[in-house]
């Protein structure tokens, strides 16, 4: 679905998140200039046809004890990294899982990341999830997190130069 | 980390997808949970602030909107803290982690143009002298889909 410019101005003004009012849509709707019925219908569409993919809490894992978090890479043969990729994204302990371009420096393509609280938990997943997707003879990285220096939601309007920036202010 | 009551976990469970789409939300939540409306928009305010919940916010399909890449640098050490002090100032840096690796510093750049990506990515390679490696996505197979919590 085509993204119009008032959609973009909404979806700008709730890179905040939704104010935290008992009518919050009638809120957003000041704000961008809608009735609170469209608000609703506009959000309804916009999730409907995929460009927003989730609509609701936002929750940070680190602080609910989630702290054993491994990004795991392997280098796979690209015909069979599709398959690999599918079969690891259906594993119910996989939250995320991409295909990424290589680089000449890291020649990994195929990416999840799998959270715990307990590292050795973890680790056993890391093997599980290897051999049920049949990865097992990748060459593959394991990379749990150390530091969170920074986790915001992505900003992909209100950041300098953003074009939702021409539209009316807050 | 306290220990959570049962009404919050279902909050935190229950409405990571389908938000309602209700003019009095916050009212719809508590019919589901047995609060009132006061108490869930008491209850969600006291876990942002405790750093539980972030927002209550829509996560975009990526390549739809802007502009974004993951993005690794091997930092010396000695160096890790101000790189990544440096590399989190940038609002368009919204996950910045150090992990265990040679390639220690990881982070995702979203941007509304391609112009502006590239700009962040050299810039941030200018400053700190230190080659920044950009992994972008080709196709995701399991999006930001939220986050099962177990609760045992």
């Amino acid at each position: 679905m085509e993204l119009s410019a008032t959609d973009r101005r909404l979806l700008a003004e709730l890179e905040r998140g939704l104010p935290l009012v008992p009518r919050p849509y009638a809120l957003l709707g000041a704000r961008v200039g809608l009735p609170e019925a469209e608000v609703m219908a506009r959000l309804r569409r916009l999730r409907d046809g995929g460009v927003v993919r989730r609509f609701g809490l936002v929750v940070r894992h680190r602080r609910l004890g989630y702290r054993a978090n491994a990004m795991v890479v392997w280098d796979v043969p690209e015909v069979r990294v599709r398959a690999a990729g599918l079969r690891l994204a259906a594993l119910p302990f996989v939250t995320l899982c991409y295909r990424r371009r290589r680089h000449p420096a890291w020649p990994y393509n195929l990416y999840c990341m799998i959270h715990g609280r307990v590292r050795a938990a973890v680790e056993e997943r890391i093997e599980e999830a290897s051999r049920l997707a049949g990865l097992r003879s990748c060459p593959r990285r394991v990379l749990f997190s150390r530091r969170c220096f920074k986790q915001t939601g992505a900003r992909y309007f209100s950041a300098p130069g953003a074009p939702a920036h021409a539209g009316p202010g807050p | 980390m306290a220990r959570l009551d049962p009404t919050t976990r279902r909050l935190l469970d229950e409405f990571q997808h389908d938000f309602p789409l209700d003019p009095r939300p916050f009212r719809v939540i508590g019919e589901r949970l047995g609060l009132d409306e006061a108490a869930v928009l008491d209850l969600l305010c006291e876990l942002q602030e405790a750093g539980i919940v972030d927002r209550v916010g829509a996560v975009l399909e990526p390549g739809r909107v802007g502009a974004s890449t993951l993005a690794a640098m091997k930092v010396p050490p000695e160096l890790l803290e101000g790189v990544a002090a440096l590399v989190s100032a940038y609002p368009e840096v919204n996950h910045n982690y150090e992990r265990e690796d040679a390639y220690n510093l990881w982070f995702v750049v979203t941007a509304p143009t391609p112009a502006r990506l590239r700009a962040v990515l050299d810039d941030i390679a200018d400053r700190t002298g230190i080659p920044v490696v950009e992994l972008p996505l080709v196709e995701a197979f399991r999006l930001d889909l939220g986050f099962p919590l177990s609760w045992s």
